[in-house]
C-alpha cells in the first residue's frame, strides 16, 4: 500500500492518574497514515487507560494529544468522535436489548440526521435514510458474517460472544473513522475464531482510506501477523517501541511481561 | 389468502372481544360478577400464554400494524357510544385515557431515555393549574391545553440541571422533592386558591360547550362528557403518533443508547444532556397537555390531587404495562384506575394492593405485562 507518512495520531508525555497510582506516566507515542500499532503490556500497565483518556472518557493530567494536527487533550468523547476515532471497549459494550441493525446506527450517529424536526415530520426522507444505512451496514457486516447479515432485526443479547464483536467492530467501523481503536478483540475467543476476526478487519481497512488501528491485544500471534510496530508499556510507562520481533526479544519486555525466562 | 386473512380475522375478533370486555367490565355493578369476570380474563390470558396463542396473535398484530391500530380505534369508538348516556362511565374512560397520555410523557423520560421522574403528578398538575388560570381569559381553549403542555416543560426545566447531573436514587430523590415542593406552593398560595383549589371553566370548541349535554331528540340526550371522551381520544391518537414517530426514528435510538449506556453513547457522539433534555421536556409537555384537559373535564382543581402518591401512580402504570410499551400503558392505566373504582372492596386498601402488584411484577416480570418490543423503524420491513 502507498502511503504518506501522515502523522495522524501524536502522544506527547500523556499523563493520567488515580489517586496515588499513576496509570500513564509521559507517554509518547505516533502513529502514521494506514498503520497498525500494537499495544501490549501486563495487566494494569496503562492499554485501556491510554483509550479511555485519548477518547475523552478520562482527562488527561498532563502532556497532549494530537490528532490530525488538532489538539484534542480536553475534547469531550463526543467531538473525539467527530474527528474520527472509533473504538470497541474491552468487556463488550453493545445494547443488548437493541438489535443488531440498532446497535451499529448509534455508531454511526454522526452521519445520520439528528434533527428534532427531521425525525419527527419528514418521514419519507428519514425512511430513504434508513433503507440507505441498512443497505451499507448489511454490506459491512457481510464481510465478517454472511449469516449475520440476515439477521439484522435480531436482539444483540441472543448472539454468541464471537458475533458480538463483530457488530461492535462493525459499530465502530460504520462511520468510516481515520483510527480504530481495538480493545482485545480476542477476548474470550478461540484461536481460530481470532484469526477470522483480524482477517476480516484486514479486509475492511483496505476499503477505508488511510485507516490507522491500535491494538490492545494480549494474543501475540494475533501482534505478530497484524502490527507494523509495537509498544509496550509496563506500569503506565512505554519501555520499549519497534516491530514486533524486535521487542519480543528485548530483555526488559521478558521480564515484565512474558516473565522473564 | 390464508396467512393474511387469518391475520385479519384475528385482529378484528380480538377488538371486538377487547370491546365487548371493556363495556361488560364497566357496565356490570355486582362485586362477585366483577371478580368472577376478572378471574376469567386472568385464566384466559394465562391459558393463551401457556398454549401458545399469545405468540402467534402478537405475530399477526405485528404483520398488520395498520389495522390493528384501526381496529382498536373502532373498538373504543364502540365502548364510548355505548355508554353515550351515562356520565359515570364516559369520566372513567376519559381519566383512563388522560392517564394514558400522561403516562406517556414518563415512557419518554423513563421507558425510553431513562430519566426518572416521580413528580409526574406535579407536571400533570402544572397543566390542570394553566387550564384554571387562564380557561377564564379570551385564549382559545384548545391552545390551553396546548399551553398547559408548555408552561408545564417550562417549569421542568428548573429540574433540568438537577435531573442532569443526578443518577439513579439520586434523580429519584431530587423529582420527589420538586413534587412535594409543587403541592406545598399549592397549599400556601392564595392566588392559586390555596388548599380549597380553583375552579375550571369547561372545554369550549368555537361556541360548542363541552358542559352541556348533547340533545339529539327529546327522548335521546347524550352524556356532555361525551365530548371530554371524544377530544381526550383525538389527544391520545395524536399523542401514540409522535411517541412512534420518535421511537421509531434516530432520536428513538438515542434516547436507549442514553439509557443502557451512556459511556458507550457518548464514545460514538450521542450528546447525552441533549437527549435527557429532549426527552424530559417532551414528557411533561404530554403531562400538562392532559392535565390542562383533565381540570375543563372535572371544572374543579385542588392541590389534594397532585399529590406523590398520585405521581407513584403514574410511575406505577408505566412499569406495570412496560417500559416504553404504548399497548402495554393503555392496559395498565385502564386496569389502574378502572379496578379501584369497580371493585370497592380495594378501593380503601388500594395502595396497599399497588404496592403488592408492584413487588410481584418487578421480581416475577420486570419487562411488564405486555413488554415493548425491538424497534421497527417502518412496520413490516425487514430489510
Amino acid at each position: 500500500m502507498a502511503q504518506q507518512q501522515e502523522t495522524v495520531l501524536a502522544f506527547r508525555e500523556l499523563t493520567r492518574r488515580f489517586g496515588g497510582v499513576v496509570a500513564l506516566n509521559k507517554f509518547d507515542m505516533e502513529l502514521t497514515n494506514g498503520q497498525i500499532l500494537g499495544l501490549i503490556g501486563p495487566n494494569g500497565s496503562g492499554k485501556t487507560t491510554s483509550f479511555n483518556v485519548l477518547t475523552g472518557i478520562y482527562e488527561a493530567n498532563g502532556g497532549s494529544i494530537e490528532f490530525l494536527g488538532q489538539d484534542i487533550t480536553s475534547w469531550p468523547a463526543q467531538k473525539v468522535y467527530e474527528a474520527g476515532v472509533a473504538r470497541t471497549f474491552q468487556r463488550s459494550r453493545l445494547c443488548l436489548e437493541l438489535s443488531i441493525f440498532d446497535n451499529i446506527m448509534i455508531g454511526n450517529h454522526k452521519r445520520l440526521d439528528q434533527g428534532l424536526l427531521f425525525n419527527i415530520f419528514k418521514r419519507k426522507a428519514l425512511r430513504e435514510q434508513i433503507r440507505e444505512n441498512h443497505e451499507e451496514a448489511r454490506k459491512l457486516l457481510k464481510i465478517f458474517d454472511p449469516a449475520l447479515a440476515d439477521k439484522m432485526f435480531d436482539p444483540v443479547g441472543s448472539l454468541r460472544m464471537i458475533d458480538r464483536r463483530r457488530i461492535e467492530i462493525c459499530r465502530a467501523l460504520i462511520s468510516h473513522p481515520r483510527l480504530l481503536l481495538l480493545d482485545e478483540p480476542s477476548a474470550g475467543m478461540t484461536h481460530e475464531e481470532t484469526r477470522e476476526l483480524m482477517d476480516d478487519i484486514l479486509e475492511v481497512r483496505e476499503m477505508i482510506d488511510g485507516l490507522s488501528i491500535i491494538l490492545v491485544e494480549h494474543e501475540m500471534g494475533m501482534i505478530e501477523r497484524v502490527t507494523d510496530k509495537c509498544i509496550v508499556l509496563n506500569f503506565g510507562q512505554k519501555i520499549c517501541e519497534g516491530a514486533y520481533r524486535d521487542v519480543a526479544s528485548d530483555k526488559l519486555v521478558q521480564e515484565a511481561y512474558l516473565g522473564g525466562e | 389468502m390464508t396467512q393474511s386473512f387469518k391475520d385479519k380475522a384475528v385482529i378484528v375478533l380480538l377488538a371486538a372481544a377487547a370491546a365487548a370486555f371493556t363495556i361488560t367490565f364497566i357496565a356490570i355493578e355486582e362485586q362477585a360478577e366483577i371478580f368472577a369476570l376478572i378471574l376469567f380474563a386472568a385464566a384466559l390470558v394465562f391459558a393463551g400464554a401457556k398454549f401458545g396463542f399469545t405468540r402467534s396473535i402478537a405475530q399477526s398484530l405485528s404483520r398488520n400494524e395498520r389495522l390493528m391500530n384501526v381496529a382498536v380505534i373502532a373498538a373504543t369508538l364502540v365502548v364510548i357510544f355505548w355508554f353515550r348516556e351515562d356520565h359515570f362511565p364516559l369520566l372513567m374512560i376519559a381519566t383512563v385515557m388522560l392517564y394514558v397520555i400522561a403516562c406517556c410523557g414518563l415512557n419518554m423520560q423513563f421507558g425510553y431515555t431513562g430519566v426518572v421522574n416521580f413528580a409526574g403528578a406535579a407536571f400533570f398538575g402544572v397543566g390542570c393549574y394553566t387550564a384554571a388560570v387562564l380557561g377564564d381569559t379570551s385564549i382559545p381553549l384548545l391552545l390551553v391545553i396546548i399551553l398547559g403542555g408548555v408552561i408545564a416543560a417550562i417549569v421542568g426545566s428548573v429540574l433540568i440541571i438537577p435531573v442532569l447531573r443526578t443518577r439513579g436514587h439520586y434523580a429519584a430523590v431530587v423529582t420527589i422533592a420538586f413534587g412535594l415542593l409543587f403541592r406545598t406552593f399549592l397549599e400556601v398560595n392564595d392566588t392559586l386558591g390555596g388548599p380549597q383549589g380553583l375552579g375550571v371553566s369547561g372545554m369550549n370548541l368555537f361556541g360548542w360547550d363541552f358542559n352541556n349535554n348533547i340533545e339529539i331528540t327529546e327522548n335521546i340526550e347524550l352524556s356532555f362528557y361525551l365530548n371530554y371522551v371524544i377530544l381526550a381520544l383525538v389527544m391520545v391518537i395524536l399523542t401514540f403518533v409522535l411517541m412512534r414517530r420518535i421511537e421509531r426514528s434516530w432520536i428513538g435510538l438515542n434516547f436507549d443508547a442514553v439509557r443502557l449506556d451512556e459511556t458507550a453513547a457518548a464514545c460514538f457522539g450521542i450528546n447525552i444532556k441533549r437527549w435527557k433534555i429532549v426527552a424530559f421536556t417532551l414528557g411533561n409537555f404530554l403531562a400538562g397537555t392532559a392535565g390542562a384537559l383533565y381540570a375543563m373535564m372535572l371544572g374543579f382543581i385542588a392541590p389534594s390531587n397532585f399529590a406523590f402518591s398520585d405521581s407513584l401512580i403514574l410511575v406505577s402504570i408505566v412499569l406495570l404495562g412496560g417500559m416504553g410499551s404504548l399497548w402495554g400503558t393503555i392496559l395498565a392505566a385502564g386496569l389502574v384506575v378502572l379496578l379501584p373504582e369497580k371493585l370497592q372492596v380495594i378501593q380503601e386498601y388500594r395502595f396497599l394492593i399497588y404496592a403488592v402488584v408492584m413487588i410481584l411484577i418487578l421480581l416475577f416480570r420486570p419487562q411488564g405485562i405486555l413488554p415493548r418490543g425491538l424497534r421497527a423503524y417502518i412496520p413490516g420491513w425487514r430489510g
